[in-house]
């Protein structure tokens, strides 16, 4: 594949990551097991005319979506493309609601229309009059990486030059009740900061929308590389993910020595967090590591702010003392970031400094 | 990136038939899928007529080999799926990189709107094993996991042109070497979220549907699922067998006009037949045949209409909505009339557009309203239009 | 049909979630859609469903939306003309 870069971000959080804001320094902490966004004035990036049917997810979307397009400064897009695993919940909920309610009568159609999965890409192109490409992924945890293979494949295609992509998920009642009874949550509520030492089943719930502006064109605006992605499905054991870490690395000639810094997706699981804790003794040994789901939750689509992090750490060259205890100089060149969605969803980022 | 993209299988289950040779057999003596509502338990039984698969749940599990508790999207697409592979014939498989791209809308609905009744009355309520398989990922992998698939798994969502992004983003990883066979197409069951959300919309023809038709009063909502096999040029020349056709052409382009209404001159659809034709290096007057997106509102087919009246001006290659026969199957349509296509190219047939009766006075050109038989069809387009202004358009050409 | 207009303007910014429009900012005569108001072909079919709701109204066809949804006199009108006797 052809060079590519993250040319802007735009992120809306359970932290403080949107607007022109320091990166991360000032951590919130939470003391439930449900993580939800802190949201900005809408009305500053949504047309009032638009914003009445609009959701909260698709509201997150649209804004982190503009706020990434402000600041790559592109009018534009040359594709659209999202990923959500669950689409819009909220307006989902709230015509299912209505249908059992009132016995399939009188129903109106706002709600439905709201609730399909491509309409925060589509809110955004009808925002932006863009006739370009648009597509959305709906797979679990593959959702924003295959959002983010399309957009390499586009890219190296020559199809386009500026692909905004992005991952959007939200929590609802219904949908944290749901998860809560399917016994993914941890039930003793404590700080998400201490999330890794619980030593209890379960994670904490969260959610967001993170957009970013992947270019093939060089810019001194530009936060960093893009090298590589891949994703495995349902790997058998152990032996069969490190293999594909390995691999991952040697098709790109690129050895684990050279990987300054990796990025995991540890959640607080003890059954999950088992598959991490073995490769840090195995492969990744003696690496300088952090993780990021204290900070954001788990979720499908968890790895946009995972991406969101890797750009920023490489751009600023600093790791935030929340994300890890590491003192990285301007020698920082490359990272990796590791995660998996319940062993089921397997994904490889290989980030580098432009 | 230049390598061809080969179709080495087809499989279909949707009203007009639970396999590829029902549905022909359907085609070719015009006989359409709509019904009384059977299967689907709504208070617009014997209010709307619907197409659905003439199966019950029981049965649907026979023929896939799974269990009933399972959503009914899943059971759908394990028959259509296998059908494909079966069909395609590749004896070593699973030695190749395979992958399975599907879509559909709403995923395991049928399931989780049954749950919701029981969790609104008591949220301690509800089997969660009716909404465990509620995201449309989960149905995917439901799928692939009975049919062995593991290198690539994903689904798309796009509303109504789902399926034909999943077959042309499948294509894409075949050209770029990532992959060597995919089934890829899509599939939707029919569910009362589905049924009164468009009945919300005031565009559900209380009778058969009637695309193309100046009194045409709205679409029948459908169900089913279409796949095809897509394959390398590597893995097709291995093959025993005749390729049915290569996919030469796709593209996707965005109405951005309305969340559901599309632009009066059909912007999106333009777009996305006239760069279909420009990757594919084909010139208007090689189509042979349109399959229509064809629902039957007025909104589309004057929109889609309007832009095959501009893009094809003068000469009008044969066209047809299928969607007569088969209903609405929204995240299923553009895999099933995918194969409709392939098959079309394969037999040289050209199905008819039925029930149309007064050709819409807007348009300068009328559908095939007969099923006709060898034709010479070289290249085909097919149209999916939806939600959100996704609009896309494969071709499909003869080797 | 004072009242009923007052209600009607109430019920209209609730039902279309019309942020920064007082009821009382939309005029009775002021055209709903497109140049007025700026709704679109989805409020109409919210209007259709409020008149079922409140009203106990049928709107048959979705053809006759523009004629009876042209300002919120327009529907007082209509509501007026068809309201059921025993309501």
């Amino acid at each position: 594949m052809m060079e590519m870069f993250i040319r802007a971000t735009g992120n809306i959080s359970p932290q403080k990551t949107f607007g022109h804001v320091p990166f991360l320094n000032e951590p919130v902490e939470y003391f439930t097991n449900r993580l939800s966004c802190i949201e900005p004035d809408y009305k500053n990036f949504i047309d009032a005319k638009m914003i009445r049917r609009m959701s909260r997810i698709i509201k997150m979307g649209v804004a982190a979506a503009t706020e990434c397009l402000q600041e790559a400064n592109v009018e534009m897009p040359d594709a659209i493309i999202t990923g959500t695993a669950y689409g819009c919940l909220e307006d989902t909920g709230i015509f299912l609601t209505k249908l059992v309610e009132q016995k399939e009568e009188m129903l109106t159609p706002t709600a439905f229309i709201q609730s399909t999965h491509n309409t925060v890409g589509a809110q955004v192109a009808l925002m932006l009059h863009c006739h370009n490409y648009n597509n959305t992924f709906v797979h679990r945890g593959f959702s924003f990486e295959s959002a983010l293979l399309d957009a390499m494949m586009l890219l190296s295609e020559n199809e386009a030059k500026n692909i905004l992509v992005g991952s959007v998920d939200e929590i609802t009642n219904t949908s944290h009740t749901i998860i809560n009874r399917m016994g993914l949550y941890k039930q003793i509520p404590s700080s998400n900061f201490a999330l890794f030492s619980s030593n209890t089943k379960g994670t904490i719930a969260g959610e967001g929308a993170s957009f970013f502006l992947l270019s093939s064109e060089q810019s001194e605006n530009n936060y960093a590389q893009l090298d590589a992605l891949t994703t495995f499905y349902k790997p058998k054991n152990i032996n069969e993910i490190e293999n594909q870490i390995s691999d991952f690395l040697n098709y790109r000639s690129t050895s684990i020595d050279e990987i300054d810094l990796l990025i995991t997706g540890k959640n607080g699981d003890i059954n999950g967090d088992k598959i991490y804790e073995e490769i840090n003794e195995t492969l990744f040994k003696n690496k300088p590591l952090i993780n990021f789901k204290h900070l954001c939750g788990e979720y499908p689509t968890a790895t946009g702010f995972a991406l969101w992090l890797a750009a920023n750490i490489i751009k600023t060259k600093t790791v935030p003392s929340i994300a890890g205890k590491i003192s990285v100089d301007n020698k920082l060149k490359k990272i990796l970031i590791y995660n998996h969605y319940q062993n089921i969803h397997h994904s490889l980022f290989l980030i580098s400094a432009c | 990136m230049n390598a061809e993209v080969y179709v080495a299988g087809v499989g279909i289950i949707s009203a007009i038939g639970n396999n590829t040779a029902e549905n022909l057999a359907a085609l070719a003596s015009e006989h359409a899928g709509m019904n009384e509502i059977t299967y689907l338990d709504t208070f617009y039984r014997n209010k709307l007529p619907v197409a659905e698969v003439k199966l019950n749940n029981e049965n649907l599990a026979t023929l896939s080999g799974l269990s009933n508790n399972i959503s009914r999207t899943a059971l759908l697409s394990t028959i259509a799926a296998q059908e494909a592979i079966n069909d395609a014939g590749i004896e070593n498989f699973s030695s190749l990189r395979t992958g399975f791209i599907s879509a559909n809308s709403v995923g395991g609905m049928d399931k989780s709107e049954n749950f919701f009744a029981d969790f609104l009355a008591d949220n301690k309520k509800g089997k969660l094993r009716n909404v465990i398989n509620h995201e449309c990922g989960s149905v995917t992998e439901i799928t692939a996991d009975k049919l062995g698939i593991k290198n690539y798994v994903s689904t798309i969502s796009t509303a109504c042109s789902s399926s034909a992004n999943a077959i042309f983003f499948a294509a894409r990883m075949i050209k770029h070497n990532m992959l060597d066979v995919v089934v890829a197409g899509g599939v939707d069951a029919l569910t009362k979220f589905t049924l009164n959300g468009f009945n919300t919309l005031m565009i559900l023809d209380q009778q058969y549907c009637k695309p193309f038709d100046e009194n045409r009063k709205g679409l029948n909502l459908g169900e089913g699922a279409g796949y095809v096999v897509l394959v390398s040029e590597r893995v097709a020349h291995s093959l025993k067998k005749e390729m049915y056709c290569r996919l030469s052409g796709y593209a996707n382009a965005n109405d951005a006009y309305h969340q559901t209404a599309s632009s009066p001159d059909g912007t999106g659809s333009f777009l996305a037949m006239q760069n279909a034709l420009k990757k594919s290096g084909l010139q208007p007057n090689d189509i042979d045949y349109i399959n229509l997106h064809g629902t039957g509102t007025q909104n589309n087919d004057i929109a889609e209409g309007t832009a095959i009246a501009r893009l094809f001006e003068g000469k009008y290659p044969k066209m047809s909505s299928t969607k007569s026969f088969t209903g609405h199957t929204l995240g299923a349509c553009g895999g099933i009339e995918a194969a409709f296509s392939v098959l079309s190219i394969k037999h040289g047939i050209i199905y008819p557009n039925l029930r149309l009766q007064t050709p819409m006075k807007e348009l300068p050109f009328v559908p095939e309203i007969k099923f006709l038989q060898n034709q010479k069809v070289n290249n085909v387009l097919s149209n999916s239009f939806g939600f959100g202004g996704n609009c896309s358009s494969l071709i499909f050409s003869k080797q | 049909m004072d009242k009923l207009i007052a209600d009607l303007k109430k019920q209209i910014v609730d039902q279309l979630n019309l942020q920064d429009i007082k009821p009382e900012d939309i005029g009775d005569d002021e055209p709903l859609f497109v140049e007025g108001l700026g709704l679109d072909s989805i409020d109409a079919l919210e209007l259709i469903v409020l008149l079922q709701q409140h009203y106990k109204i049928k709107l048959e066809s979705a053809d006759d939306g523009p004629k009876v949804f042209r300002t919120v006199k327009t529907m007082a009108e209509y509501i007026t003309a068809h309201q059921p006797k025993n309501v």
